[in-house]
């Protein structure tokens, strides 16, 4: 019984130092806090909070250039896990960086659509799938609700659709949201 | 040498790990939905199942057997297999980021991956040698890897066809990979292994 125990023990010590070794040789170069930063913003890319897409933004925000309050698509849960991770105070959503709103998708109204391709040009995404002259059509998976298309379309032939909940992506309603009378129970 | 080329064969095809064996089903049914995770899979894949094998073979032939302790055999195997799945991540995130991102979660995951354990207790039970467990690790690798890719790019092509409601998702697939299975066991007497 001793030998398992030591043979198992003397096992352990190798892989262990063997791992160890290679965690050292292996060591991945970059800075996890910017990583971390990135995790937690909702990667659409939209540039609402000046800066050019979530990974600049998170970069700026590891180097305290920036506040955490800059980003309307995350809303509060966001500032709420940045301010956990960062350990600064909660503050409220930055006005002029827009405000918090449902989750939308994009849709092009294909009769109106004239293939100018200036919204596949604006999509941070690549969520626009279109030629010159061609109808252009959304990829509802893709598209992260960033209405940067909106803007640069001729005809006006984007809207912004609410997206209906799915089971993966149904939330508990925002309190906030609800409108409670004094003395009520929702 | 022709023994050598009866297991790649048998392992490949005649006994394909997943196909026929039944092995490693979860990452064949969770990371065949885009081609080219699948083939990462089946790198990441087919890295560690050589490996895993030829050092399950050396802990079992030179501190196993001569201990008498083969009753460890289990644990120590899937000891060796975690190692050597951690230590392919870390290879993986050092070399190619892109593909450890891509592989996410399924990369530690290969570590659960049955046919890992289930090749290095395979080559104990056949009594295989040094070089003959290599080849029966990267057979099998090589066999789950090429089904894993086919599998993929049916599944892309099944992803734009009009399925039947019921049928839709993991029923599709489940449908394909029996019908796959039963194609392969058109294999079987091709080699006596």
């Amino acid at each position: 019984m001793f030998t398992a125990i030591i043979a198992i023990a003397l096992l352990a010590l190798t892989f262990g130092l063997l791992l160890g070794f290679a965690s050292i040789y292996f060591k991945v170069e970059g800075d996890p806090i910017v990583e971390q930063i990135d995790k937690l913003l909702p990667q659409t890319q939209c540039g609402q909070c000046s800066f050019a897409g979530c990974r600049p933004y998170a970069e700026a925000m590891a180097n305290g250039e920036a506040d955490i309050n800059r980003c309307p698509p995350g809303g509060e849960a966001t500032i709420q896990a940045l301010a956990n991770l960062l350990e600064v105070e909660v503050k409220p959503l930055d006005d002029e960086c827009g405000e918090e709103k449902p989750k939308t998708l994009a849709v092009i109204d294909e009769d109106r659509c004239i293939g100018c391709t200036l919204c596949i040009q604006a999509c941070p995404v690549d969520a626009i799938l279109g030629a010159a002259k061609h109808m252009h059509t959304v990829f509802a998976d893709e598209c992260t609700g960033c209405e940067l298309c909106v803007e640069p379309c001729p005809v006006d032939c984007i809207d912004m659709i609410e997206t209906k909940a799915k089971p993966n992506t149904w939330r508990w309603p925002d309190p906030s949201r609800i409108d409670l009378q004094p003395g009520e129970q929702s | 040498m022709a023994d050598y080329a009866l297991i790649l064969i048998s392992t490949i095809l005649v006994n394909n790990i997943v196909l026929v064996k039944f092995l490693g089903l979860c990452p064949f049914m969770g990371v065949s939905r885009k081609l080219e995770t699948a083939m990462g899979m089946g790198l990441a894949t087919t890295f560690v199942l050589t490996l895993s094998s030829i050092c399950s073979y050396l802990i079992n032939e030179y501190l196993l057997t001569p201990l008498n302790i083969e009753f460890l055999r289990t644990i120590s195997f899937i000891f060796v297999i975690a190692v050597v799945v951690q230590f392919t991540e870390m290879v993986v995130h050092k070399t190619s980021p892109l593909l450890y991102q891509v592989l996410g979660i399924f990369l530690p995951l290969i570590t659960t991956n049955c046919a890992v354990l289930g090749v290095a207790l395979l080559n104990v039970q056949a009594q295989n040698g040094f070089l003959e467990s290599a080849l029966y690790g990267f057979g099998a690798a090589v066999g789950f890897s090429m089904v894993l890719v086919i599998f993929a790019a049916m599944r892309e092509r099944i992803a734009v066809a009009d399925v039947p409601v019921p049928f839709q998702g993991a029923a599709i697939g489940l449908i394909t990979a029996g019908l796959m299975s039963m194609a392969f066991m058109g294999f079987t007497g091709l080699v006596k292994v």
